[in-house]
């Protein structure tokens, strides 16, 4: 068992938030998936407090080595998700993280409130890659704007609270810096890149029906590495690595970074036991090569 | 992704995925929200979820292609599948090759591709396939031996007709897939109706046996759309149940002729997917109760649930239809 922000763990692979929907893949698979569930925890996808029907089609694009998706955060709402979702998600046999946006710091403290008093949440991720409609900031790629985001939140929850940290800015170490000081217990990066495709027989029209969509996949792996690793030498708080894992190697790669956990996401659309795989193969090179990376120490300097 | 089948030959687009026959979705009924809970065909003695659907193996299998054919432009792959449980007619599968999966056209294919499952018997699986982007390329070149990676059956199949209606089966192109599995079900109740471009992409008609054809060019059969043959059927009788896997101007038809009619219908519908068990709900087309995931809540939806025509974007495959392979 490890730990992780006071919850323990089985191994060190987790899910990306919104890249592995637990209800559904039991439709899929019966109660099998329940038994093999691939993941150490459980991220959700994002919940907001008003339901989302999320972007027009087409959502996804495949690129050379991933893909961009367009999805636009689909979800019941608070409500529907504590009536709906989370008696089913409390079965699964791992701690459970409910990742939760709002577009004010108001919005995002409900939420936080909300699923702070359930007994079925180990912890809360903050996805902070939208603006807050009042001061037009996107929340998580500005320092300022992030630092006063957790003051209001942080007095609603004791429960840890993980901030999902965006690529799509200057410096994301500068935000995980701000995160620490200001009562993260965690940060998880990266998020998805910002891109777009071109639809192939409308010329100049974007293909996606939102626009533009975030790039995932082995394409950003190394984007992944040096963002980790650039965090880690800003913050000592617990690192949740992603982006691009396919193997135990890659898993490792990120935990040498500075990576505590590490996520798969983009992977297990194709193989969704792909997790189980990599933190076997993983754990297996950890014992040959202990990653030592939490909290700094040992970190690969190079 | 396909979409547009005939046009995304080379460049493709995308995707994605597209595949897949699916069914569509439902979603918070976790019943039927497809809008297809009725009778469907028990098959076997196959693990079944709440609603109905035959359950995939959570894990991903690594079979062997045992034979490919030719008919025409199409290809039928037949996979070992020794281990897996028998799909029900309307479920589909996502298929990579085990070898080379990548290094083709821009680089792809990257993901799996969703495929109807043609036909099934002795732990074996008929996938039809036309090549017309990187994945499709891709699994066109594989020969008697390769290496498969296979997951499913996924989705939710066909239903039995309402009211001992007449099961009329209407497929264009590669869309013709599940309408053989499910004609083989239904037995010889069913009349199939199959449209194809061209006499090449006629040479198909020989994996439905007795089916009417009817040509674009007029070389084969009917010379006209596949439409104008279910209107003339309905017109005749319309104590009868549509099932429609086909290109999204061929289901929006269906759709139209079916409720001039008072036709119900159920229509196997396509559209760019990623994982095929609803973790990426990129494949949503728009119905009356808002998007569905075709890969959980498909890829066959009623059509009572199909807005009308023009409130999708048929072009783009947003809201379409079915045809299981392109990409």
């Amino acid at each position: 068992m490890i730990e992780f922000c006071g919850i323990s763990l089985e191994h060190r692979i987790v899910n990306g938030s919104g890249t592995f929907d637990a209800i559904a893949a039991r439709r899929a698979f019966g109660d099998a998936i329940y038994e093999q569930f691939p993941f150490a925890a459980f991220v959700s996808k994002t919940v907001t407090l008003a339901p989302r029907e999320g972007n027009p089609p087409p959502r996804l694009w495949e690129l050379p080595g991933g893909l961009i998706n367009s999805i636009g955060l689909p979800n019941k709402g608070l409500e529907g998700y504590l009536l709906e979702d989370l008696p089913q998600l409390a079965e699964l046999s791992v701690p459970l993280i409910v990742n939760v946006m709002g577009s004010t710091r108001e919005d995002v403290a409900r939420l936080v409130g909300a699923f702070a008093e359930r007994d079925e949440v180990a912890a809360i991720e903050l996805n902070v890659s939208c603006p807050n409609v009042k001061t037009g900031l996107i929340m998580g790629a500005d320092p300022s704007e992030l630092a006063a985001l957790l003051d209001h939140v942080r007095p609603h929850a004791a429960k840890p609270l993980i901030v999902k940290l965006t690529p799509n800015c200057a410096a994301p170490a500068d935000v995980a810096a701000a995160a620490e000081e200001h009562g993260a217990d965690a940060v998880s990066l990266i998020n998805t890149l910002r891109g777009m495709a071109m639809d192939p027989h409308r010329p100049g029209e974007p293909w996606l029906g939102g626009g533009t969509g975030g790039v995932s996949g082995p394409a950003v792996r190394a984007i992944a590495l040096s963002q980790v690793r650039e965090v880690r030498e800003r913050v000592s708080l617990p690192i949740v690595g992603m982006g691009g894992v396919q193997s135990g190697h890659h898993a490792t790669d990120l935990r040498r970074v500075g990576a505590d956990l590490v996520a798969v996401g983009t992977e297990s659309f194709r193989d969704p036991l792909a997790a189980r795989r990599i933190a076997d193969e993983a754990s297996s090179l950890e014992e040959a090569f202990p990653a030592n990376a939490a909290r700094g120490v040992g970190v690969v300097r190079l | 992704m396909s979409r547009n089948p005939a046009s995304t030959a080379a460049t493709g687009p995308n995707p994605a995925s597209t595949a897949a026959t699916g069914p569509n979705p439902a979603s918070r009924e976790g019943l039927a929200a497809g809008g297809v809970a009725h009778g469907r065909i028990a098959t076997t003695n196959n693990p079944t979820g709440a609603d109905g659907r035959t359950l995939a193996p959570v894990e991903r299998r690594l079979t062997q292609l045992v034979l490919r054919r030719d008919h025409g432009p199409y290809t039928v792959l037949t996979v070992a599948d020794p281990d897996g449980p028998r799909p029900d007619p309307g479920q589909f599968y996502m298929l990579t090759a085990a070898r080379r999966w990548g290094g083709g056209e821009d680089e792809r294919p990257f993901l799996p591709r969703a495929f109807s499952v043609m036909r099934s018997r002795d732990g074996e699986l008929d996938f039809l396939l036309e090549d017309v982007g990187p994945g499709t390329n891709r699994l066109a070149e594989l020969g008697p031996g390769d290496g498969l990676h296979l997951l499913g059956p996924l989705g939710r199949g066909f239903a039995r007709p309402r009211d001992g209606r007449r099961p009329i089966l209407v497929g264009g192109g590669v869309g013709i897939a599940p309408l053989a599995i499910w004609g083989d079900a239904l037995g010889a109740a069913a009349l199939t109706l199959l449209g194809f471009r061209d006499a090449a992409h006629a040479e198909g008609r020989a994996l439905i046996p007795g089916a009417r054809i009817a040509t674009d060019d007029g070389s084969i059969g009917f010379h006209g759309l596949v439409t104008e043959l279910l209107r003339a059927e309905l017109g005749c009788d319309p104590r009868a149940e549509v099932y429609a896997c086909g290109p999204p101007p061929m289901l929006d038809a269906v759709k139209r002729i079916a409720d001039d009619h008072g036709v119900p219908g159920q229509l196997a519908m396509e559209s760019g997917m990623a994982c095929g068990f609803g973790a990426c709900f990129g494949c949503v087309v728009p119905t009356k109760r808002g998007y569905l995931r075709l890969c959980v809540d498909g890829p066959v939806v009623d059509l009572s649930l199909v807005p009308g025509v023009h409130q999708s974007d048929p072009a783009r495959g947003a809201g379409s239809p079915a045809e299981v392979t392109r990409s």
